[in-house]
């Protein structure tokens, strides 16, 4: 270990820190500074944080480390919010979300309270977005020697009493005069120094503008060679302002602006990775228009520039033109392509080109086809792949093989002794289990693995245990995938473990689905069976698992390792568990959520009763779909519109959410699904604390049962019960419920089947996908009717689509099976209530799951302090309480309730 | 009497042992505890091994002594919970003042002793400045990530307090250990400037992370560099790990301190790690056998021992520790 003295003493480096360290070495000549979590600049920003949506304003900051940025700016100055605490709030959840706090900081305000009051809460090496000479020598000290007490870097502004740095002069004279300062009198460290030398617009048209961006640059120059260790930051966007609207060539400008000033010693900016062109791509002409105007070099740049900018207006960075030069390439190539873009136009012509060529049609399959599978396999793990065009490569796999096959016949028959179909990897059977109904995610993974050679033997939905044990047997498969998304799915998944163990398998068992975890299958499933068992969750990783779990090589030592990792990962889980402390069902009642009933509003439903919609139209519900859980099912990974943007899977999202508007009108147009609901409401009173009594003119008609959060609350949080948001029966005030079923699922599984005889998976997936968002957006459609109309207890409500997505308005409707009520026994409840088997034909599977797939029930409750919480983990007591209550066994109780009870 | 500093430039220096270790073996009674002065306090005192001071200072003094003995330059006082917020569970916010002055009056007297039998030998005293309970980075409360149970402001004001008490008792040293929350850390460091800066005086510090677990992060998440970045702002006399793991699992993260630290580097492992009964049962010499890797690899210019180190293994560490030469600094 060799420490070098003489590098580490004349080269002092600007070091931040997170969760993890980051050292602004010479060899990285460029930080990117997000700047998406500022209330200034992001007006949705500002809202999240107004209207308090945490969560999602989190989302931002994440998105913005996700997309490369390596320090994130936060900004809370906005005139309606209290700065301070939401800088301290955000920061505070911040520091709990390990993604995001393992870069640095940067805690921006004009405020030096907020900027304290930030300071005082993140743990890391922050920098301070900025102090200045603005007010005047004596604060600027007191300023600089508390930031140096707090251990942060900081940013200088070139601004001093007589005004804003416009000029190089200027900005040298202010630098140095506060550099001298900080490090003379402050004894501050110079690399801990960063200076903003202030990035103005050029090409306004104004005389005094032009030297706007070489000044800036030439003062970075100055900076950087006479002021040692410190660096220069800047916002590039306001050097492109005066050209708003034209994309292509502010994107233009800023990469040419980046590429001088980071060659004079900018060293960190903010910057929109969207908004930047790679300097190489940019075309000749406009570069030389732009890098006139920025480095001054004409008299006439700017109106040359805006008169060159009317010509490539709107072009953008890509443009979609039909090129089909690579038909002219080698036969080989035009196969790789044809699978890699998932083009099928041209794939029969050029199979039956490969066939003439072989010797035997299988040849193609082995050779031709597998080749470029293998690139799209490759391609997949290494993450420039995405699943939906894995799926459209599936596409045009299987229509060359069903090509193929006939001339395969035919050579057997010529043949026989010549072993037919070529071998594969292995043979999978898939299956969603007994009760469930869901299989978008199972049928993904199928296609994936069929892809990459391995025979798939799906079993479809709702498969009971016996069949998946026959079939097993019959096809002597390699290994068993299940599926499930609602809870009940995971027992189904747990009896399976012993029936496979009871009958001597061996093969390894796959557990996925959305409610399925790595926790559940090591704690519950992996003790089962002696076999392994894996939890895959995502299709890429599939792929990986069941090659190590079947590959001769790999084999053993992986079916080993896993072993361990699940007994390894299960103990380890166990002991956690044992940490939290919980309340008697008894105390959490008497912690319940308290509304104030003497002064909360109770609005008396227009109309009460059940009210049915026989065939809606789903033209109207096209706006209130919530897309992001869409691109999520494909495993592309976030927010609706910004995933279209993003810097990874942005183009991927692109086109397939233009595939899905295209499939999307055409469903519409062609009605190829019906859209029904059924809802009623009626007078309700909670009585002895977590039960809803329904009545109908005051004859009772049902009971809602609900369940109380018993994890032991810090003091003042309550324990909450969706039976809180009702009025109390012994206080004698009338109160009232809802319940709902909606469903655009019928038509979907003939759809589907359509598609999946014409081998187009793609397709498949894709209608049960937009059946799901339907579904969906009626229920958030319905549920709007419903506050506007049918009860009317916001008829003045006026929200646009996005809002409703993110539930900014009055009450709640949650949904049996889902964190505030995960009782799925409950939606037995609203049928007979409801009737709705009987009227719209939605029906329940052995594991109450909603058939057709497409279909959302829940409850409404309209109080205004109604809300959104998971129920978390109950205990015993609550259990044998609650049977009791529902008076069914307690083993019934158990076995409903088994992922929420708590472990002793 | 020479200067730590250049003292360290020489040797390594050598810091004491387990102070809890030490008291477990004279079996305190409740009793034993409370003394004569708190046998009618309303709340119990057992395992309040900083009251110890107040009401058996001889079984203080008698393992001050016995470490000095055994080789250690540098003795801890005893006040890890020394703070307003730690004593908060015994009632005692009031005696804090005191706990600590008297805690580092009692480590001055016997390291004076010491050092005037071997003058060339000068002892130290580090004022044990610890985590308190509570964290200013996370919150207790899993449905509420965003709540925090002590705030920056908590926390400076007590560690001043305590601070102030320290250096009026006689300590040399201030010894912010155990951090497994930075944010803490940087509160006491705030602290002890604004000391600094309103007495006009230098005073060594010392800072001691700790790394929880196989992760190789602090409890707060951070990494073994992001934590020493977090820090560097304070002119520090030495910068380390202790606690939580033993010598061997502690290696990677000093050598990423000695590699990156323009500071000392100390080190204080435990003896080994816990076995099924939460003891400690590394022997001296399988502890000095690890400490032979820091040596080695010329990795750190302070080290000792932490929860369940003995005289005995601090004698080995520093016969082991004498035939090496400390680690090199670069200058800063």
């Amino acid at each position: 270990m060799s420490n070098n003295p003489s590098t580490i003493q004349d080269k002092r480096f600007l070091k931040l820190s997170g969760l993890e360290p980051m050292i602004v070495n010479e060899n990285m000549n460029f930080i990117n500074v997000g700047e998406r979590t500022n209330v200034a600049g992001s007006r949705k920003f500002l809202r999240l944080i107004k209207e308090e949506k945490f969560d999602e304003a989190l989302d931002i900051a994440r998105h913005q480390v996700e997309g490369g940025a390596q320090v994130i700016d936060i900004n809370m100055d906005d005139g309606l919010l209290d700065g301070k605490e939401a800088m301290v709030r955000y920061l505070n959840l911040i520091m709990a979300e390990p993604d995001i706090a393992r870069v640095p900081i940067m805690i921006d305000s004009s405020k030096w309270e907020i900027i304290e009051a930030g300071l005082q809460v993140v743990q890391g090496k922050c920098v301070v977005n900025s102090i200045s000479l603005k007010e005047g020598k004596e604060k600027f000290i007191n300023e600089a020697k508390l930031i140096k007490r707090y251990g942060a870097a900081v940013i200088v502004m070139a601004f001093d009493d007589v005004g804003q740095a416009d000029n190089y002069e200027r900005r040298i004279e202010i630098a140095e005069r506060s550099y001298r300062i900080l490090v003379d009198e402050v004894n501050f460290a110079p690399e801990d120094i960063i200076f903003d030398l202030n990035i103005f617009p050029v090409a306004t048209g104004m005389d005094e503008h032009k030297l706007n961006a070489i000044d800036f640059i030439e003062a970075t120059r100055w900076v950087r060679q006479n002021l040692p260790h410190c660096s220069v930051s800047g916002g590039v966007s306001n050097v492109s302002f005066s050209f708003r609207g034209n994309n292509p060539v502010r994107e233009a400008m800023h990469s040419v602006f980046l590429f001088h000033a980071i060659k004079a010693g900018m060293n960190m900016g903010i910057v929109n990775p969207a908004m930047l062109e790679v300097y190489d791509d940019i075309p000749k002409d406009l570069l030389e228009h732009v890098e006139d105007v920025i480095l001054n070099r004409r008299d006439d740049a700017t109106e040359r520039l805006l008169d060159f900018a009317e010509t490539v207006k709107g072009t953008g960075k890509k443009e979609a033109g039909l090129d089909l030069s690579w038909r002219e390439e080698a036969l080989q190539d035009r196969i790789t392509r044809a699978l890699v873009k998932g083009i099928d136009q041209y794939i029969v012509e050029d199979v039956e080109e490969a066939r003439q060529a072989s010797d035997k049609p299988i040849e193609v399959i082995e050779g031709h086809l597998m080749t470029g599978m293998n690139v799209v396999g490759d391609l997949f793990g290494e993450g420039k792949m995405f699943l939906p065009q894995v799926v459209k490569s599936a596409r045009v796999m299987k229509k060359a093989v069903a090509y193929l096959l006939p001339y395969i016949e035919e050579e057997k028959l010529k043949n026989p002794k010549v072993e037919g179909a070529s071998d594969n990897a292995g043979k999978i059977l898939m299956a969603t289990v007994k009760g469930d109904v869901h299989d978008i995610g199972k049928n993904i993974v199928s296609v994936v693995l069929a892809c990459n050679n391995y025979e798939i033997v799906d079993l479809g939905v709702m498969v009971p245990p016996e069949k998946i044990i026959q079939a097993a047997i019959d096809e002597n498969v390699d290994a068993i995938g299940l599926s499930g998304l609602i809870t009940p799915s995971l027992d189904e998944m747990v009896y399976l473990a012993k029936e496979m163990q009871r009958k001597d398998f061996t093969m390894p068992l796959l557990i996925g689905g959305a409610t399925t975890s790595k926790a559940h299958t090591a704690v519950k499933i992996d003790p089962q069976y002696e076999g392994s068992v894996v939890h895959v969750n995502d299709a890429s990783r599939a792929v990986t698992v069941v090659g190590d779990l079947l590959k001769p090589d790999t084999k053993e030592g992986y079916i080993k390792s896993i072993k361990e990792d699940y007994d390894v990962f299960r103990e380890k889980f166990l002991k956690r568990t044992k940490k939290k402390e919980y309340l008697s069902i008894e105390a959490a009642r008497a912690n319940h959520y308290q509304i104030d009933w003497e002064t909360s509003e109770i609005v008396k439903p227009n109309q009460l009763g059940i009210q049915v919609i026989e065939n809606q139209n789903l033209n109207e519900l096209v706006d209130y779909i919530d897309w992001s859980p869409f691109f999520r099912s494909w495993d592309l990974h976030g927010k609706y519109p910004d995933i279209l943007e993003d810097k990874v899977v942005g183009e991927q999202a692109k086109e397939l959410f233009t595939d899905a508007k295209e499939m999307l009108d055409q469903l519409l147009t062609e009605k190829w699904l019906t859209g029904k609901a059924i809802f009623g409401l009626f007078e309700a009173n909670t009585i002895d604390t977590d039960d809803i009594e329904v009545s109908i003119n005051g004859e009772h008609k049902a009971t809602f049962r609900t369940l109380r959060q018993q994890l032991k609350k810090y003091k003042g949080k309550p324990n909450f019960a969706l039976a809180d948001f009702v009025a109390p029966k012994e206080i004698g005030k009338q109160d009232y419920v809802g319940c709902f079923c909606v469903t655009t699922g019928f038509g979907t599984a003939e759809k589907a089947k359509e598609f999946e005889e014409k081998l187009d998976d793609y397709n498949a997936i894709m209608v049960k996908a937009l059946a799901d968002r339907l579904a969906e957006a009626y229920a958030e459609y319905l549920h709007k009717e419903v506050r506007m109309k049918h009860w009317g207890y916001a008829a003045n409500e006026g929200l646009t689509n996005e809002e409703l997505i993110k539930e900014t308005y009055k009450g709640i409707r949650p949904a049996p099976g889902y964190p505030a009520c995960p009782d799925h026994l409950e939606k037995l409840t609203i049928w007979e209530l409801l009737k709705v088997k009987e009227t719209i034909g939605v029906e329940l599977t052995e594991s109450i799951a909603m058939w057709p797939a497409a279909s959302v029930s829940g409850y409404y409750f309209g109080n205004e302090e109604a809300r959104y919480f998971g129920l978390g983990k109950i205990k015993e007591d609550q259990v044998k309480d609650f049977a009791d209550r529902k008076a069914i066994d307690l083993e019934l109780a158990e076995k409903w309730l088994s992922p929420n009870i708590a472990d002793d | 009497m020479k200067n730590i500093q250049d003292i360290l430039k020489e040797r390594i220096l050598i810091l004491d042992g387990a102070m809890g270790t030490m008291i477990q073996q004279y079996k305190f009674t409740e009793e034993d505890y409370r003394g004569e002065r708190f046998k009618d306090w309303k709340q119990p005192l057992q395992g309040n091994n900083d009251l110890l001071s107040l009401t058996q200072p001889e079984a203080i003094k008698t393992i001050h002594g016995k470490y000095f003995e055994a080789g250690a330059d540098i003795a801890e006082t005893n006040t890890f919970s020394g703070t307003t917020i730690a004593m908060e569970d015994y009632g005692m916010e009031d005696l804090v003042y005191e706990l600590n002055y008297e805690s580092a009056k009692i480590a001055k007297e016997v390291a004076d002793e010491y050092t005037a039998k071997n003058p060339d030998k000068p002892r130290f005293v580090a004022g044990s400045i610890g985590p308190t309970n509570r964290t200013a980075s996370m919150s207790p409360d899993v449905n509420d990530p965003g709540f925090r149970a002590v705030t920056f402001d908590d926390l400076r004001i007590a560690y001043k307090q305590q601070t102030e008490a320290l250096l009026d008792g006689g300590a040399d040293i201030l010894l912010v250990e155990t951090v497994f929350d930075t944010l803490n850390a940087k509160a006491a460091l705030f602290a002890i400037e604004e000391v600094k800066d309103e007495r006009g005086i230098d005073v060594p510090i010392m800072v001691s992370g700790t790394i929880t677990d196989a992760s190789g992060r602090t409890l707060s998440g951070q990494t073994a560099e992001a934590f020493l970045v977090s820090i560097s702002h304070i002119p520090m006399l030495s910068v380390g790990f202790n606690c939580a793991l033993g010598a061997n699992q502690l290696t990677p993260h000093l050598e990423v301190l000695a590699q990156k630290a323009e500071f000392n580097v100390s080190a204080h492992p435990n003896a080994g790690l816990p076995n099924a009964f939460g003891e400690y049962d590394e022997t001296p010499e399988q502890m000095a056998d690890q400490i032979k890797e820091f040596l080695d690899k010329s990795l750190i210019n302070i080290v000792g021992g932490c929860c369940g180190t003995t005289p005995a293994h601090i004698k080995a560490i520093a016969d082991l520790a004498a035939e090496y030469k400390p680690r090199i600094l670069f200058d800063s």
